[in-house]
């Protein structure tokens, strides 16, 4: 399609520390559509947030390095992009909020000198000029008093009100791609549900693909066109929010949405994954998950499963979607229905 | 009151802490943080009782205060109808064998150079059991309760997981078989999957030794699954307590309502009535006159300005405080 906005094919970043090679991220495939909001769920220490900053070149090398893959973005690969082309296309092509808004921002300058900075980086335009424009940004983003907050220090906002900031920041050049890092998981639940409008609302009226990182497959059913769900550096499963969420296919991303406590089942007992998340680690055989899988049989410990193409659209990483593996597909399905 | 409930265990009776702000040249006091301003609740035997709020709306506080790990600033906290704000610190300490605590952050709660048996058994010592022998084996027995095994008695905590750390935090309550545990958000820093083990083993560890919890936390699902009565705390105040099936099906206060929709919930068939509110919660040092929440409320009236609403039983073991019901 030509309406891509960024495809990663098989990227791999390996950090180089003293205890050896560490496959952060371990050949991720994605892509991110024009106009789409594509989540990316995982857990700690999954690489989701590693994916991002690679996307940005924000990986910190040493120790980090994108050791292989493709990151393309609108036909150019950025894996091979100079230092001075990825300087123009951060902020003003591909912008990016973080979670904690307070150690993104500077606490020495003011609101204003900090979007003034990024405009006038990227376009040519007076002082005055990127003045006013960056006070139509702070209320295009909901900021009451904007001339005034324009000329307010970080510390003297709340932390709903920073994120704004941030995003007022990174919509400040009409970006085609916004990456957004656990953008509310450092917020309230009622400031978190303002921000989640607000993207939703920038999203339909400037068509900016967003790509969301986060934890919370909550905010994932609110706010995501497509979710990939990643495990141990590598992408598990993708579809549509709507299918992932009602049926899961793989074991892992089951085990997740289970596990969820639901305000509107009276369970007694939670369901809960046996085990950890393991820490990746170079030269590991078999299906990442199948320590923890209840449905786990030998192959699965032997071979590294491929992503199996279901209908859809859909893809999921196990075995138990492999045709030839019959019998044991079958049981599964019997087991999973008890 | 409910039959199986026989007797309170806890009652807190205008609790009120008041930070001071000081400022200027001579480090004077300018100003009040009213962190927690007149909270009344009970706490039955056996109960979990679930405290919600959003950060900064005094929900730890309270709870550090019922321990008088912070000094209360007035009104009277009752354990087995005794009123613990004027023991003083030796009679607290042996008190403390029965009321313990569980926290939030399992990195910075367990001391990095003391061995899981030192953090463990310490307060075994610290409540009489001298033999070191003994301590060993009650340790030993702790840690299988949690879920853990003998041998990790040895080691420190950098050499376990988020979840495996908050599971000696846990042994370390349960050390004194006490009979009140305030857990200060035991699971917001844990990942989704090792959540829910953490949530079950607190369960069972409740059945098997007649554990009452206050359950401080701000996720809301979470407190709906484990609590059995729920509190709603804002900006100091508790502004709505009941059984949590009511709470959840029957939200009265609008704060509450507002909190309820704003949670997202993985289910994309979901449709509901979106009440997203305006602006910040206020600064607690400077709270607005009347009910805190009038600033936000989308049905604020007049009076609401004014007046401070009461706490009071608007249904049978409903409270809130809201001039709507009044």
């Amino acid at each position: 399609m030509s309406d891509v906005v960024l495809e990663l094919k098989d990227l791999h970043t390996h950090f180089f520390t003293d205890s050896g090679e560490v496959p952060a991220v371990d050949g991720v495939s994605l892509t991110v559509h024009k106009g789409e909001v594509v989540g990316v769920v995982g857990e700690s220490g999954c690489g989701k947030s590693v994916t991002s900053l690679s996307v940005m070149q924000l990986v910190p090398n040493p120790p980090g390095k994108i050791v292989d893959g493709e990151i393309n973005f609108k036909d150019e690969n950025l894996v091979h992009a100079s230092k001075k082309r990825m300087k123009e296309i951060r902020g003003n092509e591909i912008a990016m909020i973080f979670q904690e808004p307070m150690t993104s921002l500077d606490p020495l300058f003011t609101i204003g000198n900090q979007l003034i900075e990024g405009l006038r980086l990227h376009e040519k335009i007076s002082k005055k000029e990127a003045r006013n424009r960056s006070i139509e940004l702070l209320k295009l983003v909901g900021i009451p008093r904007a001339d005034q907050v324009v000329d307010e220090y970080p510390h003297q906002l709340s932390g709903g009100m920073r994120q704004r900031v941030m995003i007022a920041m990174s919509m400040a050049c009409n970006p085609e791609l916004l990456i957004a890092d656990e953008p509310t998981t450092a917020l309230d639940v009622t400031i978190q549900a303002q921000i989640l409008d607000l993207m939703r609302n920038l999203n339909k009226e400037k068509e900016t693909a967003i790509m969301l990182i986060t934890h919370d497959l909550g905010v994932v059913a609110e706010i995501c066109d497509r979710v990939v769900v990643m495990y141990a550096g590598k992408v598990i499963e993708e579809g549509t929010t709507r299918e992932i969420l009602k049926s899961p296919n793989h074991p892992y991303t089951k085990g997740l949405i289970r596990s969820l406590p639901n305000m509107k089942q009276k369970e007694q007992k939670l369901y809960s994954i046996p085990g950890t998340v393991p820490k990746p680690k170079m030269g590991r055989v078999g299906c990442r998950f199948a320590p923890r899988c209840e449905f786990a049989f030998e192959r699965c410990f032997q071979e590294d499963p491929e992503l199996f193409q279901l209908e859809n659209n859909r893809s999921s990483r196990c075995f138990l979607n492999d045709e030839t593996e019959g019998d044991v597909t079958k049981n599964a399905e019997t087991t999973i229905r008890n | 009151m409910l039959p199986k409930m026989p007797k309170p265990l806890l009652e807190i009776n205008g609790l009120k802490k008041y930070f001071d702000v000081k400022g200027g040249v001579f480090g004077r006091k300018v100003g009040e943080v009213k962190a927690v301003d007149d909270v009344s609740f009970t706490v039955m035997e056996g109960e979990i009782l679930g405290i919600v709020g959003e950060s900064g709306c005094g929900k730890s506080t309270t709870g550090k205060s019922i321990l008088r790990l912070i000094e209360p600033s007035d009104g009277e906290v009752k354990f087995e109808d005794q009123d613990i704000t004027h023991l003083d610190p030796e009679e607290m300490r042996k008190l403390r064998r029965d009321m313990q605590i569980i926290f939030q952050d399992p990195y910075a709660s367990l001391n990095p150079r003391h061995t899981v048996e030192k953090i463990v058994g310490e307060p075994l010592l610290v409540h009489g059991m001298t033999s070191s022998e003994d301590r060993k084996k009650r340790v030993k027995e702790l840690l299988e309760v949690v879920g853990l095994s003998g041998y990790h008695a040895s080691r420190y905590p950098h050499q376990f997981s988020g979840g495996q750390r908050q599971r000696i935090g846990i042994a370390r309550a349960l050390a004194n078989n006490p009979k009140l545990i305030i857990c200060d958000e035991p699971v917001s820093a844990l990942d989704v999957s090792v959540q829910s083990q953490i949530l079950n083993l607190m369960q069972e560890l409740r059945e098997e030794f007649h554990l009452t919890y206050v359950f401080i936390a701000h996720d809301l699902s979470v407190v709906k699954h484990i609590s059995d009565r729920v509190g709603v705390m804002y900006l100091g105040r508790m502004v709505e307590l009941t059984d949590k099936d009511k709470l959840y099906e029957d939200p009265k206060h609008p704060y509450t309502q507002a909190l309820l929709s704003a949670v997202p919930t993985p289910d994309p068939d979901e449709v509901r009535e979106r009440v997203i509110l305006e602006g910040d919660v206020p600064s607690p040092s400077n709270p607005p006159t009347g009910c805190a929440f009038h600033t936000r409320c989308p049905r604020a009236m007049d009076i609401c300005k004014e007046v401070r609403p009461q706490f009071e039983e608007v249904e049978d073991n409903h409270f809130v405080a809201c001039h709507l019901y009044t």
